[in-house]
């Protein structure tokens, strides 16, 4: 027998996968599917203060080995996740929930958080969107302004707080010490790196939006560079995401120092795909001759 | 050949938080053209009927997200897609052939709803949107409707499953922009012709908007967008209706007339 188990930031989770935010929905979805309680635990679609509609459609644009995603933070507001969707899914669900959320002001994102956080397990401060202007990605650009935010929210913040950074920044180890310095309990890296495609016969973007967060297998390098540096840097836990498509692919992450492991735009092309790397993990780890995985986080030096 | 089943139909359930949803394997018994840049193909295996007007997401092999199609014609162990070529994912699937398996999901969405049951509702095509009326007429015609057809074209070239609209409709009826078949001009143009108490719609966004305008009866439209995932979880298909933010792949992608804003 193989233990897959980790503790992330003081909580259990019996495995390491988790569907990230924005590709489970508010888990509903998921569990016309498969059983979530296999999951270890699952982080919820991107919640603001306000209900946001998001960008006009085309919302996607496919690439080569990912996609590109512009949908600007759709959700129903606060009050309607906290009120209606975490009761819905926990009279199913009993496995740790993270709640994702996001604000266009730092009394946005505190008042989201105070609403929301003794619903959940983790709360997950999204200061990365890449597809909302004055808000989300420029807080998580600047170290000063990254660590003013996280200082905020921290302290309404009645559970461990995870910082979901961005990659697009020349030098993701400055904001990633800035939140720690400034209480962050952990670092969820990386979110989508900003891209964009054109339709050559209309002679248009694809995205109505212009430009949208790449993700999917193609980002998993870039992903894994950025945890690798950030775990020399910080010594708080990281969740890993990014392109992770197979349980080799978590195992992988956790050597270059995460904790937990993201899976992301792969739900979207199999909606199996975290019971099926979930299934796989223990069987990949006979493979590796891997007994304890929590022993491998971050062996690479 | 389309099998035509004999009320066979197992209407996917959706219910929160029971696995419902499967993924299939299904054989290509044939893929060929029917139409300018349209294919027809047929599937056979494990699989349940598929509600008219809902749709399947296909993989295919070096396009990182599935491709979604409207199911054409359905039965328990037989799936009939029609689709046209627009990009390199069709592109792929048009030169899959007889014996190669297709990895897909479904049946997604909404679809249409028989209820209440029109006694003459007009099924409206706009180019490949056509595709599936052909299973709602199949199942407007089994329980006791008569269906009228108006399906419009760029080109002849374009027209695609005549024979089994002209099977199962009261009257087929095209039109083609450019004369070289049946009317020309835009199916608007002779809506006031025609007698029915009911409207089915699928094709292009200016065709559903412009016949949901000009007919004063009730009715249902098909829409269409691009997606991401097309079960519900990514959010890149949402449009704003009168009941607030909808899903095209999930709530959709069938919406009944007053629910949509133009």
């Amino acid at each position: 027998m193989v233990n897959t188990s980790v503790n992330l930031c003081g909580i259990t989770l019996q495995n390491p996968v988790i569907p990230a935010s924005g590709t489970c929905g508010f888990g509903a979805e998921l569990a016309e599917w498969y059983d979530l309680n296999l999951l270890g635990a699952i982080s919820i679609k991107g919640t603001t203060l306000e209900p946001r509609f998001g960008n006009p459609t085309p919302r996607i644009a496919e690439c080569p080995n990912g996609m590109l995603n512009s949908v600007g933070l759709q959700n129903p507001g606060v009050e309607t996740v906290a009120a209606e969707e975490i009761p819905r899914l926990k009279k199913h669900y009993h496995q740790p929930i993270i709640a994702n959320i996001s604000g266009f002001s730092i009394d946005e994102y505190t008042a989201c958080c105070e609403r929301i956080c003794n619903s959940v397990d983790l709360v997950e401060l999204n200061i990365s969107c890449p597809n909302v202007h004055n808000g989300g990605m420029a807080f998580g650009t600047s170290a000063t302004e990254a660590a003013r935010v996280v200082s905020a929210v921290r302290k309404v913040c009645s559970r461990p707080l995870v910082v979901k950074l961005t990659p697009n920044v020349t030098d993701i180890t400055v904001i990633a010490r800035a939140c720690e310095e400034a209480g962050a309990d952990g670092l969820t890296l990386i979110n989508t790196l900003l891209g964009m495609r054109i339709d050559v016969m209309r002679r248009k973007p694809v995205l109505a939006n212009k430009m949208g967060g790449f993700s999917g297998a193609a980002v998993f390098p870039i992903a894994l560079r950025m945890i690798y540096q950030v775990h020399l840097a910080c010594r708080i836990p990281i969740i890993g995401c990014g392109g992770v498509s197979s349980a080799r692919d978590v195992i992988e992450m956790m050597m270059a120092g995460a904790t937990a492991v993201q899976v992301g735009s792969e739900n979207l092309r199999n909606p199996l795909a975290c019971k099926e790397i979930i299934e796989n993990l223990p069987l990949e780890m006979e493979k590796l001759h891997i007994s304890d995985l929590k022993e491998f986080i971050g062996i690479i030096q | 050949m389309i099998k035509h089943c004999k009320n066979t139909k197992k209407a996917t359930k959706y219910c929160i938080f029971v696995s419902v949803m499967n993924k299939y394997l299904l054989n290509i018994i044939s893929n060929s053209c029917v139409a300018k840049d349209v294919f027809r193909m047929e599937l056979t295996g494990e699989i349940p009927a598929l509600k008219c007007g809902s749709f399947v997401e296909i993989a295919v092999e070096g396009c990182y997200l599935r491709r979604p199609i409207s199911v054409c014609a359905s039965c328990e162990g037989h799936l009939t897609l029609v689709y046209k070529i627009v990009g390199e994912g069709t592109r792929k699937m048009s030169e899959l052939s007889y014996g190669q398996k297709v990895d897909l999901i479904g049946g997604l969405g909404n679809g249409f709803s028989l209820s209440p049951l029109p006694a003459h509702p007009l099924l409206i095509g706009g180019g490949i949107g056509t595709a599936p009326l052909l299973q709602l007429a199949t199942d407007l015609r089994a329980a006791g409707s008569t269906p009228l057809l108006l399906a419009g074209f760029n080109s002849a070239s374009d027209i695609f499953l005549e024979k089994e609209f002209t099977d199962l409709c009261a009257q087929v009826i095209f039109t083609t922009l450019d004369g070289s078949r049946g009317i020309q001009g835009m199916v608007t143009e002779v809506l006031s012709s025609l007698h029915f108490d009911y409207f089915y719609a699928c094709g292009p966004m200016p065709m559903l908007k412009a016949v949901s305008t000009a007919i004063p009866h009730p009715g249902q439209l098909s829409l269409e967008e691009r997606m991401g995932c097309g079960f519900g979880i990514c959010m890149g298909c949402s449009i704003q209706t009168a009941g607030g933010p909808k899903r095209i792949c999930k709530e959709g992608p069938v919406f009944r007339k007053e629910e949509l804003l133009w």
